[in-house]
């Protein structure tokens, strides 16, 4: 909705899950350096390759960094998406390495450890068919994180190539392009998932695939705004005037400029996701036997409230947990690195 | 205003029938009523029931009758029960109005006190705290939430304290056939309440107080303090007045989400709401019930929707509705 864009600071969030609301202002650990800095007259340094950098002798050309340097610069400087990247490459690989690391193989059942609680042999204890809950946690995190990635890529470039073809374009193709997000953001997305994969079918692939439709329309609308400015600089309007086709204009002009929001905000697709697919498993709509996910297992375990087997229910809901924590400490992270003005 | 208000009016409704067009198309596409009949030996009677139903004329005739019905009042019956889908939306509707309603006065309530608090302190030790907080109420998967809640709000203090009952109650509104408003009730809606907020508060309350730290950082509020004004009143009157207005677009947006939204916390606290109606049509196929759960959960959203366009135009008078 044009007018949409103008009057509402969350255009459209309906039904979206909350972790893109914080871009005014928001509270960052670094924060603080970052404001003693500017406090320092950062403005007046203006000429500086970057902040901190406090070697001024003259003559000396200070170093020349690329773009990217400058992003890894600033990302370092977050130590909480740092220390999030760092659990979340531990996670994947547990989690893919399961093979090796697991400490018995998949499947695996011991009948003489039907339901044990958390030991020394069995960390996570032992499920009702004596199945290590450590080894099945990490085979289950390889569907979780699989779903998760796949759906944030997937969405992420359905969500660019409309959001790019509505903001570059405008007109009538922005109109239909947008009219048509506004009609997938009414439905309630669960109901529109289960009846998908009541008609399609449960696999895993067939969830990724439900899951990403439902999730471009977020990228679609980051990204058309993003266009909508970006089409207006001097640089994309002297490619058009040497006659750069439009595709060509988008993909090489454009997007790069751009790939900043579009990285972050696949990131925290990553996070929503992930919960999507743990909801739709929980509710017996997602993940089948004999493939399993965090989700699956919760959904197998919600028996176990109440009962001595409730550790069932903690290491595989932890599991969403942690990764989801990581997931959007590190998209904020990126969000700072890309854009270091969004907190000032 | 008043051609903005028919305009936005106008698109609600040709969106939601374009809405519960795609509904009742991709109901009727997966939920085949006649599939009940698959092992009957009589050769005609898919024939008899297929003309019964009207299933034999094309979708978009299909539709229209359906619609032309459902705007009289006429929804329909429930396919597995043979009951009215009015009569079962109204009561379902009764039952998740009981947890929208203190679901969201308490959101509200908490997640601008927050807000604001952390703001106005911020960088403090308690704003850190608030935003640990935020971060782990957003990560947290709401079912996962609600399970873990049971456990050590209800299951494990009852054993803790050698307690006859658990403290708190996770199933259905009322213990037995009790009805009314007194601690019995109190007791059931605590724990599904909490569930369904927490997410909420957290996204709410990180919201609140970005619009608080932006309007904070505005020149009027600067010029107020240049000028003596007493802290306490920049903050209430000068500043907090005008960070509510982004807030009131947010919360009308996620409230109208949640008429069909409480799907989980219906379904692991056994609440017979509009969530757990959905839930078992969809296992009974139940094609007529859900087509119209459809229509009545996205109305909501949509209206809601309008309820933020027109606020944000009333409350900020620098935004041209046009």
């Amino acid at each position: 909705m044009s007018f949409e864009s103008e009057i509402s600071p969350s255009a459209g969030s309906a039904g979206q899950p909350h972790f893109d609301r914080e871009r005014v202002g928001d509270f960052q650990p670094g924060d603080m350096a970052t404001q003693l800095e500017q406090g320092l007259g950062r403005e007046n340094l203006v000429g500086l390759p970057e902040e901190g950098e406090s070697q001024l002798s003259p003559g000396v050309e200070p170093e020349a960094r690329t773009q990217w340097q400058l992003f890894f610069r600033r990302f370092l400087r977050h130590r909480l998406a740092v220390a999030s990247l760092f659990v979340l490459i531990i996670m994947i690989v547990l989690c893919f390495g399961a093979s090796w690391i697991a400490p018995y193989p998949k499947n695996a059942q011991d009948l003489l450890a039907l339901p044990k609680p958390p030991s020394g042999a069995h960390w996570f204890g032992t499920d009702d068919l004596g199945r290590d809950e450590f080894t099945e946690t990490l085979y289950a995190g390889q569907i979780s994180l699989k779903i998760g990635i796949a759906v944030a890529l997937l969405s992420t470039l359905i969500g660019t190539v409309f959001g790019a073809v509505a903001g570059y374009f405008r007109g009538w193709t922005d109109q239909l392009v947008m009219r048509i997000t506004d009609l997938f953001l009414v439905v309630p997305q669960l109901v529109v998932l289960a009846i998908a994969i009541k008609r399609f079918g449960q696999s895993d692939t067939m969830i990724a695939l439900v899951l990403a439709a439902l999730f471009w329309m977020y990228v679609a609308r980051v990204v058309r705004g993003q266009v909508l400015s970006v089409r207006e600089k001097e640089f994309v309007e002297a490619a058009r005037a040497s006659g750069a086709s439009a595709p060509r204009i988008i993909t090489r002009h454009i997007l790069p400029n751009i790939i900043g929001p579009i990285m972050v905000n696949a990131t925290l697709a990553v996070a929503g996701a992930i919960i999507a697919e743990s909801t739709l498993s929980f509710l017996g709509f997602g993940v089948q036997p004999p493939s399993t996910s965090w989700g699956n297992m919760l959904s197998n375990a919600e028996g176990a409230v109440g009962t001595p087997k409730a550790y069932l229910l903690y290491f595989p809901g932890l599991m969403i947990f942690i990764t989801v924590l990581a997931v959007n400490f590190l998209g904020d992270g990126l969000r700072d690195a890309f854009d270091p003005q969004s907190h000032e | 205003m008043a051609s903005f208000l028919i305009r936005r009016l106008l698109y609600s409704i040709i969106v939601l029938f374009v809405v519960s067009f795609f509904a009742f198309a991709a109901v009727r596409a997966t939920f085949n009523p006649l599939a009940k009949l698959a092992a009957s030996k009589d050769v005609e009677v898919k024939q008899r029931e297929s003309e019964r139903l009207g299933l034999n004329r094309p979708m978009v005739v299909q539709y229209g009758d359906f619609m032309g019905k459902f705007v009289q009042g006429n929804w329909g019956q429930s396919e597995s029960t043979h009951e009215a889908v009015s009569a079962m939306i109204q009561r379902s509707m009764v039952a998740t109005l009981q947890l929208i309603i203190p679901g969201v006065i308490l959101s509200i309530v908490a997640a601008i006190g927050l807000g604001v608090y952390s703001a106005v302190k911020q960088y403090s030790a308690g704003d850190y705290f608030l935003t640990a907080f935020s971060f782990v109420g957003i990560a947290l998967p709401p079912f996962w939430f609600g399970l873990i809640a049971i456990e050590f709000l209800a299951v494990q203090p009852k054993s803790w304290f050698g307690l006859q009952q658990t403290p708190l109650y996770f199933v259905g509104l009322h213990s037995g056939d009790g009805a009314g408003v007194n601690w019995d009730y109190f007791r059931h809606l605590i724990l599904p309440v909490l569930t369904l907020t927490v997410q909420i508060i957290a996204g709410w309350s990180r919201f609140q107080r970005a619009s608080m730290l932006d309007v904070l950082s505005a020149d009027y509020v600067r010029t107020a303090k240049a000028k003596g004004v007493p802290r306490k009143q920049v903050i209430f009157k000068h500043a907090f007045r005008n960070a509510l207005v982004p807030m009131v677009t947010v919360m009308a947006l996620d409230i109208g989400a949640l008429f069909g939204g409480l799907v989980i916390t219906e379904s692991i606290f056994s609440i017979p709401g509009m969530g757990r109606m959905f839930l078992n049509a969809l296992q009974n196929g139940d094609a007529p019930v859900l087509a119209v759960w459809v229509i009545v959960t996205a109305g909501f959203v949509l209206l809601f929707n309008l309820f933020a366009d027109l606020t944000y135009g009333l409350l900020d008078p620098r935004v041209r509705l046009a």
